[in-house]
């Protein structure tokens, strides 16, 4: 029973992961603008299939990876000028106008993904190899270690992006008060900007690392956004460390879910744990208490 | 006295009337028959849609080039429902009252295919579905046919199969989608009738990523034999996660699959695995002698030389609804709705992709058993299981 129970956790733990990405995307983007974007897990679909793509055109992946990600954070960038920027531009737009806006966007960049690439499924090649490793009776594909290896180091980077430099501190500023900030000489549309292409940069990441377990299609993005939104609320919105604390959670709770009680229940029993943890704390699990503003 | 006055002003002018229709109708015998569908083209079914609607168009122009049907050419009327029942309803509302289809091939799921159902029935009209479910066909409808086989005869096909390799017990792992739901269903029902007992009945999400914590549980329940019903991603997945976990145990597909995608996206896992499948895909594999052979091969090369991707058995079922209608409105003579009707039903011994189909009263899919071939993957291609 303990090699099922240890299958459970790296099952769950990568699954986990991977929301944890997405989520960190919401958290980014809600800082800066205090709105949702629902084009994050289109994101994560440009990601995987740009990879797919540039690895088809015969590029090695060591290329094709960072190429990709590099493509979705233009695709983020833009998004935001194009689509947002334009609504901001008469002082600061709605939030629910902004968060409308985005899912035009991912419905435009779902439909754009048919027409440049296909409606079919694809791989990706695993980055080494895809001979199981066992951990103690559970097996593990080296895929997951590269899911799990590069949430972490994607979160480090965005600790130290954050916490060290002086961009990162400007930007945290902007969340917490954009006039002040913008006062001292920050400029709200670039943070809006970089928010937008690091979201775009994460998505992608997610995408990447996946792509060769889970396969990426045109529409992957739109199953993945609402998981990894779950485990932002779950996490407390705008919190980093509780991005990835609701992720890893929700993964975790959809295997023992379908591993312990039942399969057919698993995403019930997930979000009702969803539900239970926002009724008794509404902020999420590492979300500060804000006091509203008026 | 104006009550008769009022009556023979009406027959005038219902004799005027009649008249116009005549004329109209003499017009008519030149408007195209009109072929209605509404397929899955894009959406999470567009595997299924988008093979089917390339095959209806390709034999429409062909069919054309030679001449049409009756002197008439053949005209499709398709509409995109993404796999969605809702929209199918919509569609085939359209298809029927705006643009007066004479019969309607099409419906690439279970669901929208079901949604189609009463419409149909109501206004009379053949419909030819191309979705898997047993249901469709059982209890008999009228005026609705289908040309997939059904799931219970993959089920079928799959426990004679566990059965000569000695399986007693089995597990199902199935995904949450109108197919897989309904042919878990068909399994559980007839597993008994073949001696099989299901040891584990488990299930995931249409857009799970990770099986490993049901393959775990299926691990430990003493399984012989496992099968997957389910299509799109889900059973790649499951394929390849059912390696990493360490099953040895035959795996079955379900002929949901039973395309080159599924060997693709689960690599070198699906080294092995078995799955129903239709005679089309191993159209080389066939002996000469195999009545489908001929059929097979030429819808085969047609397809793949027309849109240059390979053939899947799904446009192979648009290819049989289309020809089996063409076929009942010659023996017919007309496009006449309830004459076409029961020519539809009458057909025999018609040799299509699917199998050969021999229509009743009491059958309106006519395949039998033979129709599936047992396929097994070795070396990334299929092979026919003797």
């Amino acid at each position: 029973m303990g090699g099922a129970w240890l299958q459970f956790v790296a099952g769950g733990l990568t699954a986990g992961a991977i929301y944890a990405l997405v989520a960190l995307g919401f958290s980014i983007v809600y800082n800066a603008s205090h709105a949702i974007n629902f084009a994050q897990g289109e994101f994560v679909m440009a990601g995987g299939m740009s990879a797919v793509s540039l690895v088809g055109m015969g590029l090695p992946l060591w290329a094709a990876v960072p190429l990709a990600v590099a493509a979705a954070a233009l695709v983020g960038l833009l998004v935001q000028r194009l689509a947002l920027e334009p609504a901001q531009a008469g002082g600061r737009a709605d939030v629910v106008t902004l968060i409308i806006i985005t899912i035009g966007v991912s419905l435009f960049l779902r439909g754009a993904a048919q027409v440049l690439w296909d409606k079919g499924i694809h791989p990706l090649p695993s980055f080494s190899g895809s001979t199981p490793i066992t951990v103690g009776g559970a097996s593990i594909v080296p895929q997951s270690l590269w899911v799990l290896g590069g949430t972490a180091l994607a979160v480090l980077v965005l600790a130290w992006f954050f916490n060290r430099t002086l961009y990162g501190k400007a930007m945290r500023a902007a969340a917490v008060n954009p006039l002040a900030a913008q006062l001292m000489g920050v400029s709200t549309r670039g943070v809006m900007r970089t928010s937008f292409a690091l979201a775009g940069a994460l998505g992608a990441l997610g995408g990447v690392l996946t792509a060769p377990i889970t396969f990426t299609a045109y529409d992957v993005g739109v199953m993945l956004g609402l998981k990894g939104f779950a485990a932002a609320m779950l996490g407390g919105l705008g919190s980093f460390g509780g991005a990835v604390a609701g992720g890893l959670l929700l993964g975790l709770l959809e295997s023992f879910g379908a591993g312990v009680i039942s399969s057919a229940y698993k995403d019930a029993l997930a979000f009702v744990v969803i539900l239970a943890v926002l009724f008794l704390m509404p902020g999420g699990l590492v979300g500060a208490r804000r006091t509203e503003r008026v | 006295m104006r009550n008769f006055a009022s009556v023979r002003a009406w027959c005038t002018r219902g004799l005027v009337a009649l008249a116009a229709l005549a004329a109209a109708a003499a017009a008519w015998a030149q408007e195209p028959i009109r072929v209605g569908s509404f397929l899955a083209v894009t959406g999470p079914a567009s595997f299924l849609g988008d093979p089917e609607q390339k095959t209806l168009q390709m034999q429409i122009d062909k069919i054309n080039a030679d001449g049409g049907v009756l002197g008439r050419k053949l005209e499709l009327v398709a509409y995109d429902s993404a796999g969605d029942a809702e929209k199918a309803r919509t569609f085939v509302k359209r298809l029927i009252e705006q643009d007066k289809v004479d019969v309607i091939v099409g419906g690439s799921s279970t669901g929208e295919t079901m949604a189609a159902i009463p419409l149909a029935e109501a206004a009379g009209i053949p419909f030819i579905s191309l979705a898997g479910s047993v249901a469709i066909v059982e209890p008999v409808k009228k005026w609705v046919f289908k040309t997939p086989h059904t799931d219970r005869m993959a089920c079928d096909k799959i426990f004679v199969d566990m059965k000569a390799r000695g399986v007693s017990k089995a597990a199902l792992i199935s995904g949450s989608g109108g197919f897989d739901k309904s042919m878990r269903a068909e399994c559980l029902k007839v597993a008994g009738n073949h001696g099989i007992t299901i040891v584990a009945d488990e299930t995931y999400g249409a857009a799970d990523t990770d099986m490993t914590a049901q393959l775990t549980k299926i691990k430990g329940s003493g399984a012989q034999a496992v099968m997957n019903p389910g299509f799109g991603q889900g059973p790649a997945i499951v394929t390849r996660n059912y390696r990493q976990v360490g099953l040895t145990q035959p795996l079955y597909q379900s002929h949901g699959v039973a395309s080159k995608e599924y060997i693709k996206l689960s690599g070198e896992a699906a080294e092995g695995v078995r799955l129903p499948a239709a005679a089309l895909l191993v159209s080389e594999l066939l002996p000469a002698n195999d009545p489908q052979k001929p059929v097979v091969t030429k819808y085969r090369a047609d397809y793949e030389a027309k849109y240059k991707s390979d053939v899947s058995t799904f446009g192979g079922h648009a290819y049989d609804g289309l020809m089996i209608y063409v076929n009942a409105v010659k023996a017919a003579g007309s496009t006449d709705k309830a004459k076409v009707r029961d020519a539809i039903e009458a057909t025999k011994g018609y040799v299509g992709t699917g199998g050969i189909v021999n229509m009743s009263p009491t059958d309106h899919l006519g395949l039998d058993l033979s129709a599936f071939r047992m396929l097994e993957i070795r070396n990334g291609t299929w092979t026919l299981v003797k």
